[in-house]
């Protein structure tokens, strides 16, 4: 599946396309298919999000979207090297999501 | 040291508006992304993994306190509560949000700091010797010449969009402890056989993905000719430089093809025509300059005596004071590598007190290292203890100097962009390792350095054991190199063979550091081994 993703223009904060709007959770992306291009063009022209992109991800066994590459895993938890400023930081385990 | 003028303070001011007015016109939809995005990184603002990152310009690595206080206060107000002190002797907020960003440049100017030319293909921060000023070895003071250097290269018409970025360190020393000659430009101060100062000059150094030892260019040029020799470097780069390849941009491949004598016989002929253009700044100039950088009130019959009957005392003493030119003083080196910590960090309320500590024992001055540690460059040897304490509870007071556990460390791919691994885990691991084996203090001077991509910001090159990440089938992975050196016998480390990962990684360098202990001769550094003995027992060691 393609999911987009990007950064808040203000905040800068990592955002995941959620089909009608951005979160800040992963695991509200959904497959946007072939109409990357379409939505990260109305959206950027929007300043809803800053340079947005297309990666590849897949469901997990427990049906949650997992971006393909390790840098967009870092991305959507946060720095595996200080879980207290992660999005999860009461779940130590989430660490293991990442790598 | 320097302290602005009112021409300083004035550039700083208007572009610190300047950035205000184009921030505000990004967040209203007036400025697209892509004319604002130059914009933003020449004044420090990049967007990385998580945030945007702001780098801040420390020249030549110099800090006073209240410059040192207002960098705990960012980091509490604008950031998460720390800042990560750089390879490039700067600090780095990894939290940003764009609509702070003025605020902090305003912020930053008040006590006379900014992030003008922290990124882009330009002259970046000048960076020097941590110990300069203080160093018992040292020619001269070079820091009013650094200083020289960043008046001349801000702001500089002509090389504010060079083929590449552009770095350049100036020592004083025969002992190199600015990685001088992995510089594009690395300038050492040396005396000649008249006894004259002057400036040997090697050009064409660097890391990144293709490493080299800058070459000497020309062995003397008289001190009041800097300026004028510095920009024939850089013009001959700027006509010359590779601009259809972004791998080929930087000067170190342009004085490879062309060769360091033709480089130099093309500098030359610029040089003889500046010459006659007047170019360099007056002496008044430099005079005003060298004035900012007069000893502080040293005392005089101090104490040079020392209880070390408290060992852990003793040992922070050994390995974190450095000799200084005044009796009674040393350099004291604050260690941001704590075992398990991330090389570099530092919380809001560490800098402060470093910031506190810097006015109360430093004559109200601090440096930050290449190797992302702190110096409180003059410490009375008769107040050691009382500072070492402040620092120990205060978690400041690793023993660890130029020791396995003192890593020098990319924030790789837990913040970096560019990044294809992660470094900071690897550099915690292998830091609890050698605490839990206890081998770290037998190991004696060991640099170790990682990068998480090609890039080597954190210097993999040049470390005694180096460790470059990859990315391996979308897997993160370690190459392990041996042999390299930042100093003044530099040199580029080897890659032992295939690479390992995480844990494996770690392995590998404790079996490196067990052929070193077993081949070591009398006063060996792991360094000299290596250059004695030569890879191959390493690669057994490893590789079986």
């Amino acid at each position: 599946m393609k999911i987009l993703t990007g950064n808040d223009l203000k905040s800068g904060a990592v955002i995941w396309w959620t089909g009608r709007d951005w979160s800040i959770h992963v695991e509200d992306a959904v497959d946007v298919g072939d109409k990357a291009d379409e939505i990260m063009g109305r959206e950027e022209a929007a300043r809803r999000v800053n340079v947005p992109y297309a990666i590849d991800a897949e469901l997990d066994a427990d049906g949650k979207v997992r971006p393909a590459h390790i840098k967009d895993r870092v991305r959507a938890l946060g720095p595996t090297v200080r879980p207290d400023l992660t999005l999860k930081p009461a779940e130590p385990e989430a660490l293991n999501w990442v790598i | 040291m320097y302290k602005y003028d009112q021409y300083d303070q004035a550039m700083v001011d208007a572009r610190v508006e300047e950035f205000r007015d184009q921030t505000r016109r990004r967040l209203e939809g007036t400025l697209a992304e892509e004319h604002f995005r130059p914009l933003r990184l020449q004044n420090g603002l990049y967007l990385q993994l998580h945030a945007y990152m702001l780098r801040v310009a420390v020249p030549y690595g110099t800090l006073n306190s209240a410059q040192m206080h207002a960098l705990g206060d960012i980091a509490d107000k604008y950031d998460r509560g720390y800042g990560h002190f750089t390879t490039r002797q700067n600090i780095q907020y990894n939290w940003i949000k764009l609509e702070d960003a003025p605020d902090i440049l305003a912020d930053l100017a008040k006590v006379e700091m900014h992030a003008i030319q922290t990124s882009g293909n330009c002259i970046r921060n000048i960076s020097s010797d941590h110990y300069a000023g203080a160093a018992a070895d040292e020619l001269i003071d070079p820091r009013p010449y650094a200083e020289l250097l960043r008046q001349w290269s801000s702001f500089h018409p002509e090389f504010l969009a060079l083929p590449r970025k552009f770095k350049i360190a100036v020592i004083a020393s025969e002992t190199d402890r600015a990685a001088m000659r992995l510089h594009d430009i690395g300038i050492r101060m040396v005396k000649n056989d008249a006894g004259e100062i002057g400036c040997a000059f090697y050009v064409g150094g660097g890391m990144g993905r293709t490493p080299m030892i800058g070459p000497l260019i020309r062995d003397f040029v008289p001190l009041d000719q800097l300026i004028t020799y510095s920009e024939a470097c850089l013009r001959v780069y700027n006509r010359y430089g590779r601009r259809d390849n972004k791998y080929k941009a930087r000067i170190k491949i342009l004085v490879h093809e062309l060769g360091a004598d033709e480089y130099a016989r093309q500098v030359e002929e610029e040089f003889a025509l500046l010459l006659d253009q007047g170019i360099e700044p007056p002496l008044a100039e430099l005079e005003r300059i060298k004035a900012y950088f007069a000893d502080p009130d040293f005392k005089s019959g101090l104490t040079e005596e020392l209880d070390r009957s408290d060992p852990d005392f003793a040992l922070w003493v050994d390995r974190n004071t450095h000799a200084h030119k005044v009796p009674g003083y040393v350099s004291a080196t604050i260690s941001l590598k704590p075992t398990g910590g991330i090389p570099g960090d530092a919380s809001a309320d560490q800098i402060r007190l470093m910031a506190a500590l810097t006015r109360e024992y430093s004559f109200d001055e601090c440096r930050v290292t290449h190797a992302q540690n702190i110096v409180l460059p003059h410490v009375e040897i008769g107040r050691l203890h009382e500072l070492w304490s402040k620092l120990e509870e205060a978690g400041l007071g690793t023993p660890n100097l130029d020791q396995i556990d003192d890593i020098i460390a990319c924030p790789g791919l837990d913040y970096c962009s560019l990044a294809n691994a992660r470094s900071i885990p690897v550099a915690q691991k292998i830091s609890e390792r050698f605490a839990a084996n206890g081998k770290a203090g037998e190991l004696g001077q060991l640099k170790l350095k990682i990068s998480g991509c090609i890039n080597a910001c954190g210097h993999h090159h040049a470390g005694h054991i180096g460790i470059l990440g990859v990315d391996r089938k979308g897997k993160e992975n370690y190459q392990l190199l041996l042999g390299g050196c930042e100093a003044e016998d530099t040199s580029l480390g080897k890659i032992t063979g295939p690479g390992f990962d995480e844990d494996g990684i770690v392995d590998a360098v404790e079996k490196a550091t067990d052929v070193y202990l077993s081949n070591r001769e009398d006063g060996e550094r792991f360094l000299d081994t290596y250059r004695r003995i030569g890879m191959d027992p390493f690669k057994e060691a490893l590789y079986g």
